[in-house]
Order: structure tokens, then sequence, then C-alpha cells
């Protein structure tokens, strides 16, 4: 008797739970995000963190700059091919001492208002005024006193940029600026309405109604943290070329698995930026895995101060006698579409005629044991040392820090006996200890600011402050003014190629590899473009093939 | 009782500005700059950005003005969402957190209590074992496995279907919480049967229900009346702290299910050095555990008359 009425009991509480789980799933079946939809000419992604500034005077991040892309345009943009085009500026002129952009008449902001030559003006001094305390005021730098503004030193009004009428932007530089059409197309650009900017009493961007839009899409939603939508606008000046109505972003997360997970049950259409550990999930399911270079060069960086033994040629030397890229890359690193990497300047950068990397062949370090030790023969010799002392290491703690700081321990102590200390930071703290110079060798890296190798070139001039390293040296220095300021595209790309084989001769890094950011796309999305610069990915000129 | 509760409202507000001051002397302590990105700024810049944060004044001054801006509620502007006030982060993705910690809690309490009963009730037979091994399961695996498999499974569920019965991640519908509910309630309810196994076993034993058992009770009316009612009673108590420990650890199941919760501000705010981030959700996650520990209190109190009145003579 006991026993039957508890069984009826036990059974009594399992089918209360089958009839609340069945209820939730009934709410549950209404599900919404579809990964494409052709009808409605939409499509839905998702983000790996909410953009966290849309203002395009001190926004920094990529994932701002990729939602930027999509709702605003500069004087250039970028076309369907991803080269350069016309944007809001018809046809220009670049000059030694500046340019000329004529705009296209008749433009207008999202909520109507006309869009003119000052809103260039306001924007551009918005940038370099100290209070905006923006980090890419730097871009504008070879304008006419941008850099004494900047430094409080001169009025905002002492810029050189005027707006003659509605429709012509006249720009005058300090030195040949050769690269300036491709910054124009860069977000720190971007115009801004001043009378509206004004309007927001300091919130400008904070919202998707605090924001003007002049791009192919403006952004008719964002909830914090939760989702963002764009929406095709009416009043861009291109918009037959458009064919999306809408790009809606219902997911935000940092989790490249839930976003792979996202794409298999088909709620996204592109599932980006997954991780090394993802991957084999995704191999396994025969999913399509696509890789593009993202701009990333990774190197090991040597501290040259002159406390540093690191400081000694002959020591990097022999480092860089023993360390092979490939092997590295294809049997440590072991992520597709990674590169091995031989020189600062990533593989599809453009030379004169052809690609820079046939004008200019990197020089493969001759990995060679015998000359190596000979190498640190000459260095203890040098230094005056009996042994080296410890080395520091200085690495990230992300996943691929600490195995590349792993195999460089191993890899030292196994060829050469140098006994390396692994310094394993968070990255602000490896950031800080980098700016001071607490380290003997970094792993370091560099992404493209602009679409120009000088954004990689000058990393290494004598007073660049991303030159950690602090490496200085007259010839290194005497190139990148050269690169700087020629506006002969060859005499350019051979004042880079100078700067690529000091790179190499004076060993002030060890090149290691070139990122590849894999990604799974829908079959059926098509002409989505990659990015090394600027935001990535572009759906501008996406379509949704039947 | 007013004095009583006085007495823990003080003992609260104390506590907080404890954790207040922690808080804001560990973060300053922590190495490594907030201001500081991939890219060098030039000093002009960093000058520039220090005085938008109040960086530039001395350290005790900053702690001043973070003193006299809490006692307004107000946390300042995020060094990295930099158009965003802390209050409005906090009011925004809190409440997110909050209903899914909610649901959380009514799948645990409610699992909990009926399968602790069903342990109880079927002591040493295969029920209770085949129970009690999934527990132990629950109770040492980590969220996020339980997190990525519970994805996992609605994913080859949705396959096995071929529709989407259950959205695989993302926030708004009741389907979106579900999983993520369920996963993040494991661990409670795993405690939770324990606890009411043990509480159950201990009552099954009183005289009382054997006096009843006597009398002629069925034994339904046993289970209801006396034996699930005052096993119930130290299962109520924990889930005043259970509460807390739900709403605000929901980090890892917020990622892998891209919910929009307070959790991963509170984990990336600390990673990326954001000051005003860390200091508005430390103290507010703080706040909120307080006042969820003063409520149980309260509450123990009424039931309880020994308790208030042990607090008082002591």
């Amino acid at each position: 008797m006991y026993k039957k009425r508890s069984f009826r009991l036990c059974s009594m509480a399992q089918l209360g739970f089958l009839l609340i789980f069945s209820g939730l799933l009934l709410t549950a079946s209404q599900v919404s995000a579809v990964a494409l939809d052709r009808e409605a000419r939409r499509i839905t992604y998702a983000m790996s963190s909410e953009p966290p500034d849309l203002n395009t005077t001190t926004s920094t991040d990529q994932v701002s700059h990729m939602v930027l892309d999509h709702v605003m345009e500069g004087l250039l943009t970028y076309d369907s091919e991803n080269n350069l085009a016309p944007g809001v500026a018809e046809r220009w002129k670049l000059r030694e001492d500046g340019a000329t952009f004529w705009l296209r008449k008749g433009l207008r902001w999202s909520d109507g208002r006309p869009l003119l030559a000052k809103d260039f003006v306001f924007a551009w001094r918005k940038v370099l005024e100290p209070a905006t305390a923006s980090e890419y005021a730097f871009i504008l730098f070879p304008l006419v006193n941008a850099q004494a503004i900047n430094e409080g030193k001169l009025p905002i009004e002492a810029l050189g940029i005027k707006a003659v009428d509605d429709y012509t932007l006249e720009v005058r530089f300090a030195k040949p600026c050769p690269y300036f059409l491709g910054l124009t197309a860069f977000s720190t650009l971007f115009p801004i309405n001043e009378a509206f900017y004004n309007s927001r009493n300091g919130r400008y961007a904070a919202d998707a109604g605090d924001l003007l839009y002049n791009g192919p899409f403006k952004m008719t939603e964002w909830v914090h943290g939760a989702s963002l939508k764009m929406e095709k606008n009416p009043h861009y000046w291109n918009r037959e070329a458009i064919w999306l109505n809408e790009v809606d972003v219902p997911y935000i997360t940092d989790d490249g698995n839930a976003r792979l997970n996202l794409l298999r049950d088909n709620h996204i259409a592109l599932a980006n930026n997954l991780g090394e550990q993802v991957l084999g999930g995704a191999l396994q399911q025969r999913m399509q895995i696509k890789s593009f270079l993202d701009g990333g060069m990774f190197y090991l960086e040597f501290n040259h101060r002159p406390d540093r033994v690191t400081r000694n040629r002959n020591l990097r030397k022999a480092i860089q006698a023993v360390f092979s890229a490939e092997d590295y890359v294809y049997k440590v690193l072991g992520t597709p579409g990674t590169y091995p990497a031989y020189t600062l300047f990533p593989r599809w950068i453009k030379g004169e005629k052809q690609m820079f990397k046939r004008e200019h062949p990197p020089r493969k370090p001759e990995i060679n044991l015998e000359k190596a030790r000979a190498y640190l023969v000459a260095a203890k010799k040098e230094l005056g040392l009996e042994k080296f002392p410890p080395l520091s290491l200085l690495a990230d703690d992300g996943s691929g820090g600490n195995r590349t700081a792993e195999f460089m321990q191993t890899l030292l102590k196994q060829t050469l006996d140098l006994d390396v200390k692994v310094d394993v930071q968070i990255f602000k703290q490896r950031l800080a200890k980098m700016t001071t110079g607490d380290f003997d060798m970094v792993l370091s890296g560099w992404g493209p600011d602009y679409d120009d190798p000088l954004t990689y070139g000058d990393l290494f001039m004598s007073v660049n402050l991303n030159n950690r390293g602090r490496y200085s040296s007259d010839t290194y220095d005497h190139w990148v003014s050269v690169a700087q300021s020629t506006v002969d595209v060859k005499q350019r790309m051979q004042a880079f190629g100078k700067l690529q084989d000091i790179l190499f001769e004076d060993v002030v890094i060890i090149p290691m590899y070139e990122r590849g950011k894999v990604y799974v796309q829908h079959p059926k999305l098509k002409r989505v473009i990659r990015r090394a610069v600027g935001g990535d990915p572009n759906f501008n000129y996406a379509v949704i093939k039947e | 009782m007013t004095a009583f509760i006085l007495k823990r409202l003080l003992s609260g507000v104390i506590t907080i500005w404890f954790i207040a001051t922690a808080t804001f002397v560990g973060m300053h302590a922590v190495p490594g700059n907030p201001l500081l990105n991939a890219k060098a700024a030039s000093p002009e810049v960093q000058k520039n950005l220090q005085a938008r944060y109040g960086l530039d004044k001395p350290v005790t001054t900053q702690y001043v003005i973070f003193l006299n801006n809490m006692l307004h509620g107000e946390f300042g502007i995020s060094f990295t969402q930099k158009n965003r006030r802390v209050n409005d982060i906090i009011a925004e993705h809190f409440p997110v957190s909050a209903t899914l910690g909610v649901l959380a809690l009514v799948i645990a309490a409610a699992g909990g209590i009926i399968w602790g009963a069903v342990t109880a009730l079927y002591r040493d037979k295969w029920p209770d074992a085949t129970i009690m091994l999934f527990v132990v399961v629950a109770v040492s695996v980590p969220s996020f496995v339980f997190a990525m498999l519970g994805q996992l499974g609605i994913l080859k569920l949705n396959e096995l279907l071929g529709f989407s019965l259950l959205p695989v991640a993302g926030w708004g519908s009741f389907g979106h919480m579900l999983v993520p509910a369920l996963v993040l309630g494991l661990g409670t309810m795993a405690y939770l049967t324990r606890l009411m196994r043990s509480s159950m076993l201990e009552v099954t034993s009183a005289d009382f229900i054997r006096t009843a058992r006597a009398k002629g009770v069925s034994t339904l009316r046993i289970f209801f009346k006396h034996q699930l009612r005052n096993a119930i009673l130290p299962v109520v108590t924990v889930l005043g702290p259970a509460i807390a420990a739900i709403t605000t650890g929901g980090f890892v199941v917020e990622l892998v299910f891209a919910i929009p919760g307070l959790g991963r501000y509170f984990v990336q705010a600390v990673q990326q050095l954001d000051y005003t981030v860390i200091m508005g959700t430390t103290v507010f996650y703080g706040a909120f555990l307080v006042i969820m520990v003063l409520a149980v209190d309260i509450v123990y109190g009424f039931i309880d008359p020994r308790i208030r009145v042990g607090k008082s003579g002591g």
C-alpha cells in the first residue's frame, strides 16, 4: 500500500514537471532570427562585443569601426571590389601642399538636413581639440598646424582645412602626404553635423537616436549590450547599389563556440573570428572554413635600451639564426590561414606595379646552429660576459601567448643554452611593462591604422611612441621620412624596401607570423568584404543568392 | 524588532562602505594603467584622457570624490564604453540577470524539493542512487561545461527535429531563458536536493510521523501535511543567499548564451581595468547581497523569535 502510493506520488511529480516543460517548449518555439531572408533582404549577424564608442572622433576599436563603416561615409570610400572610390566627394585633386575635394550636391544626413563641406571642418577640428583626447588625432597630423593644435599650442581655427563654399573643401598639408586619400575613407575623418552634435549635450553617439547617418545604412535600434539593427538609408546617394535592406545583430557574445552554434542552427549568416578550439568542431562538421589576413603582424621585439643585453646585435643575430618561423607556425601555432612571416609588411601590400613582396622579397633567415653559436660567442665577448643572465620574455596571458613563450624558452635553452624567464601578464600590464621597458624580449604585434605601408614602416622610427624597444637608427629614420614625404610611388616603395632590409640586418625584431582570421559563412551569402584596415566585416554590397 | 532592524541596517551600511573601500584600494593596487591602449598615446593625449576621467588628481582626492558620488548614487561614465553611465549599465543589464536568476531559482527550488523528497522516499533504492549520482555530478562539474553541453544539446535537438524548437542563444522570449536558467540553477538544485533529502530523512524518523502513521493517516497526507512541510524549512532558509548567488553568478552562462546580463560587464570590467564599472558593479552587487542577507534575517526574526531575542540580548 505504502509503496504504491508513493509511486503514484512520484509519477505525479514527474507529470507536473512534464506539463511545465511542454508549456515552456510551446512558448519557446516562437524563435525569431533567421540567418538569411531573401524576401526581406535581411541578414543576421552576431558581434563579439557591443560597439564601445560610435563617436568617430574618439572611436579606436574594430567593432565600432565595423558599425561605422556601414552607417557613415567619408570623402572617399571603398567600393564593392574593396578599392578606394568616390564617396561624399565626387572628385578631388591631391597636390604636394594639400588637396581639394569637390562634394556631391544634394547630399543629406539621415534626418534630411544637407551634408556640407563645413561638416568635415567641424569633425576634423573636433578630433584635434585637446579636450576630445582622441587617440587617433595623430592621423590628421599631416595637416598644417594639426600637431600644435592637438598639443594645445594653437587654437583649432588654425587648422589647415577650409570650406571654400558649401561643396568645396580645401586641405593644406604641412608636408607632402601621398597616402592622404586612403585616410579620408577612415572613420576618424568622417563628417559630423555641428548643430546636431551640440544639441546632444555631450551624449552624441550614445544611442541610435544620438547620431546622424550618411552611409548606406542607418542604425534604427540599439539595445546596449544586447542587439542592434541597421536599415537601408533612403538618403544615401548610392542607394541603388545597396541590395540589402537590413543587417540585424540580435546577438552579442565573445564566445566563438556560441557563434559557431548560432550559424549551425541557421541563426546567423557569418560566424566570425573563430578560435582554434572551435575549429576542430567546425572541421568535423565538414563546414567550409574560410580565412583572411586581418593585417595583424606578430613578432619577437627586442629591448634596445642601453642597459639591456639585447642591445647587442650579435645576440639578436644568434636568436634569429635558430628561430624558424615555418616550424613555429606549422608545428606550434597550427591555426589555419596563418602564415609564417619574414618581414613587418603583410603579403597583401601593393607595391609600385605588383605586390610589394614581389618587388621587394623579404629575406629569410638561414637557420644555422654553428653560426648562431659563433654569434653568441662574439656577443659574450662584446658585452664582457662569462655567461648570459636569464633573458626575460614578456608575453600576454591569452591562449597563444603562453604557448609561444614556452616554445621560445625551450628553443633558446636547447640550441643556445640561453635561460629565458617567461613573464606572462594581462594585456594592460604587458603594455605598461612594454612602455617602461621592463623586458628583454616581448611577444608583440601590430595592426594597421590606415591603408598604407607607412602604418607598419614608421613603427620603429626613433620618435614613435609605439617603438617600445626604443630602437634608434638614423638610417631607419631617414628612410621613414622619405616614405612619409615622397610622392613618387617607386621611390616610396624603395624606401619601404630599405626599411625591410634594416629590420632584417639589424634584427630589430624577429618576425613570426601573419595572422589569419578564421570564419564560416553561409554559402548563399555573397560579396561580403573582409578588410585589414578599418571596419570588418563589411556587408554594404552583400547579396543573398538564390 | 525595530532596534534589531536598525542595528542590522547600520552594519549593512558599514559592510557596503568596507566593500567599496577595499575594492577601490585593490583596484588602484592592480598593476597596469586603465587608459593604456594597444596604440601608444602621446603625453598630451594621455594628459587629456586623465583629466577627462579625473585620474590626474591624487588618489586620496579621487577616493573622496568617489565616496561623495556614491552617496548620491552616481558612479560616473565607463572607461571602455565611452558614452555610457555606469548607472545605465546596471539599470539596463541587471534586470536581465535578475530575470534569468529568478527563473533559475524557481527551477532549482522546485527541482531540489521534488528530487530531495523522492530520494528520501526511495532511500537506498535505485531512484535514490540514480538521483544522488546526478547530484554529485551537478555539484562538481563547473557551469561552463553544462552551458556548452546545454547549447550543443539544443543544437542537436533542433537538427533532429528539422526546425528550431529552442533558440541556441540570444535573449527576448521565454524560450531563450529556459536552458540557460536550467544550467544556471543546476548547482543550486543539486545542493537543495541534498539538503532536502537529509532533512526529509530526519523528519521521517521523527515521533510525530510514526504517531500519524499509527493513527492510520494516509501516506499522501503524511507526506504533504507533515513530512514536506517540516522538511522544507531549512531549505527556505538557504534561499536568500542562493538568490544573490544565482543572480550574480551567471557570467559564463551569459557569455555562452549571448545573454545581455550584468555578469559579463562585471568580469570584463576587471579584465579591462574599467575603474568606474568595477566600482559600480561591485558596490551594487555588494549592496544586493547585504540586502538579501538582511531580508533573510528579518524574515527569520519573524519566524523564529529565538533569533531576535538572541541578537538583541547579545
